[in-house]
């Protein structure tokens, strides 16, 4: 490695943190916005064209608040924890590959940062990690209400890790390999991105997503009726802004690896994709863009669900995640480690069929058990209320 | 007293249907239902360019006719102060926020007349029990709603600041009532004639 190739890699590093230190601000534009347009509301219009500086007018408002430390919290986990939940954030973006391999001069490079043989592993470890920031400033608050919101936003992380990594590993056993970038490629060559063919795996992936990124609707950890902020009641001025950056920023990284796992990274039909040859310098730049438009396409969808779900229950959450996500999610596996035994089933175009083919039946084993349910619920309370007549007519 | 059992009314939570037990279904429905409203008309009033007061009242317009604002002591013909300082509208307050100091009006016509008649602007709650207590329609609420002051004691309003009021709003809210004149002298006859001045006047109306 010579010196041209750590300037690259310093390229690139400062690359994501500036994409997604300024992707935020916008995406927090955006979410005032849909949430307007949503509720037959304009959205901030007055700062800047179109209100299109309102996100940077708050950013400096929050810096030039008083950074106050609450008697009674712990002096050293107290501004850690913000620094946590962001780093997590922006760390997990190092194994993203934005675009194919790019040849400029003799040179070829990735581009992402790290092309590490596990990159998937990486972002499932960092994003565990994320709950850290969240638990601990819950912690080191000393306060009860940031203290259940840490504890809610562990409860709900663990559950919810179990059927996100149960999609990953469906997604890992069939591509047969932990490298983001090869998972791409995979969906490139063949033509088929993952959704097409996984389609109730997405489904369940994405819900977990929401669960990870404590989003709404399953934002417990910080639900404003129940517990005033949750882990960031205590937090003010820029600390507060750290936790709300990280906050987005895990919604940037939850969005990449749905693209990358699911949609096909930066292919479209159509453009040439580096899979044979590495790209040139404009077409990996044009793959970014499509990649990047991907991604705020999700992000959009993140704001969309957001305003339109009401939170769920605390316990309706966990019944959600133990009694229908993680059996859904080990049928799914169990199907595709079946499908996973014939060579290379993400190319096989037959292999591709059988992979929706086992996702629908997996549906339609789940409509099964629902109307079973059903049925038997219904024959209970006839049988209920035949007793309570019998007990009127006796009085 | 025991509740009947004729008057107890049992609620049901309403049963789901199977598609709503998938839930999946309604989600989707739910997030069709949200982007068409996307695209909705806004029903945003961008207030110091556009008042209320431009728009109709099915657009959000403001009905400036019963609109509770600003307080006003309205004048009669001669340009006294209407109010006989009765303290019917003090009592009435659930604010308490209508102080009055009485005394022998000046005037043969009545009785008494306010020395002092201070309206907190900030302890208000813009009721309009003041406006319906008054027994000679004196005060009256008017569709003013942007009253600013820079300190408590601008939003103390007095006689003066409450009859000034009158000038200025009589044109946007005329009077509800007409006039009523010579209270005590003679009620009776007084009286029958208030009723046909307020038959006529509803007749115009």
């Amino acid at each position: 490695m010579d010196w041209v190739d750590l300037v690259i890699i310093l390229a690139k590093i400062l690359g994501i943190i500036g994409v997604v230190k300024l992707t935020v601000p916008f995406m927090i534009l955006a979410e005032r916005k849909v949430s307007g347009w949503i509720q037959d509301r304009i959205g901030p219009n007055r700062a800047g064209p179109k209100g299109i500086i309102q996100p940077f007018a708050d950013g400096l408002k929050l810096f030039f608040k008083e950074d106050y430390t609450p008697d009674g919290v712990d002096k050293i986990l107290f501004p850690l924890a913000p620094c946590i939940a962001m780093l997590m954030a922006i760390i997990a973006m190092a194994v993203i590959p934005f675009s194919g391999q790019v040849q400029v001069g003799e040179r070829v490079f990735d581009m992402q940062v790290g092309a590490v043989n596990i990159g998937i592993l990486y972002i499932l470890a960092i994003g565990s990690l994320a709950v850290y920031g969240v638990v601990i400033g819950g912690w080191a608050s000393n306060s009860k209400y940031s203290f259940l919101g840490g504890l809610r936003a562990a409860a709900q992380m663990i559950s919810y890790e179990v059927p996100l990594a149960l999609t990953v590993i469906s997604m890992i056993v069939l591509c047969g390999t932990l490298r983001l970038e090869v998972i791409v490629n995979q969906q490139i060559e063949s033509g088929w991105w993952n959704v097409f063919s996984q389609p109730l795996t997405f489904i369940i992936f994405l819900t977990c997503l929401f669960a990870e990124t404590n989003r709404a609707p399953f934002d417990l950890a910080e639900c404003e009726q129940e517990l005033v902020c949750g882990f960031h009641t205590e937090y003010s001025s820029m600390k507060f802004a750290m936790f709300f950056l990280g906050e987005y920023a895990h919604i940037i990284v939850a969005s990449c690896l749905a693209v990358v796992l699911f949609f096909g990274g930066w292919h479209v039909p159509g453009l040439p994709t580096g899979i044979d040859q590495p790209l040139s310098l404009g077409m990996a730049l044009l793959g970014i863009g499509i990649f990047y438009i991907k991604v705020w396409a999700f992000i959009f969808f993140f704001l969309w669900v957001r305003w339109t779900l009401p939170r769920f229950r605390y316990d309706q959450l966990m019944r959600m995640a133990w009694y229908g996500m993680v059996p859904v999610g080990l049928g799914l596996l169990m199907i595709n480690a079946g499908i996973a035994y014939f060579e290379n089933p993400m190319m096989d175009s037959k292999l591709r069929w059988y992979q929706l083919g086992g996702n629908v039946a997996m549906l339609l084993v789940l409509l099964a058990i629902v109307a079973i349910g059903e049925i038997r619920v219904a024959k209970n309370n006839a049988r209920l209320e035949e007793y309570a007549r019998g007990m009127k007519t006796q009085n | 007293m025991a509740i009947k059992e004729s008057d107890i009314v049992e609620v049901k939570e309403p049963e789901l249907s199977f598609w709503e037990k998938i839930y999946l279904p309604s989600v989707i429905m739910g997030l069709m239902l949200t982007f068409k409203h996307i695209f909705r008309k806004k029903r945003t009033l961008q207030y110091p360019e556009k008042r209320r007061e431009e728009v109709a009242v099915p657009d959000g317009g403001l009905r400036g006719k019963n609109y509770r604002g600003l307080h006003r002591l309205n004048k009669d013909d001669q340009g006294r102060v209407e109010c006989v300082a009765c303290f019917m509208c003090a009592t009435a307050c659930p604010a308490n926020c209508i102080d009055i100091v009485g005394d022998e009006a000046p005037w043969p016509d009545r009785e008494k007349y306010p020395v002092s008649f201070v309206i907190d602007e900030l302890k208000c709650i813009y009721c309009g029990m003041c406006e319906y207590a008054c027994p000679v329609d004196a005060i009256e609420l008017t569709p003013v709603y942007n009253t600013t002051g820079l300190s408590r004691d601008e939003m103390m309003f007095d006689k003066e600041k409450l009859l000034e009021q009158y000038d200025k709003t009589i044109d946007i809210k005329p009077r509800k009532n007409p006039l009523i004149v010579g209270y005590s002298c003679d009620y009776k006859e007084q009286a029958v004639e208030h009723r046909e001045k307020v038959e006529e006047f509803e007749r115009e109306l």
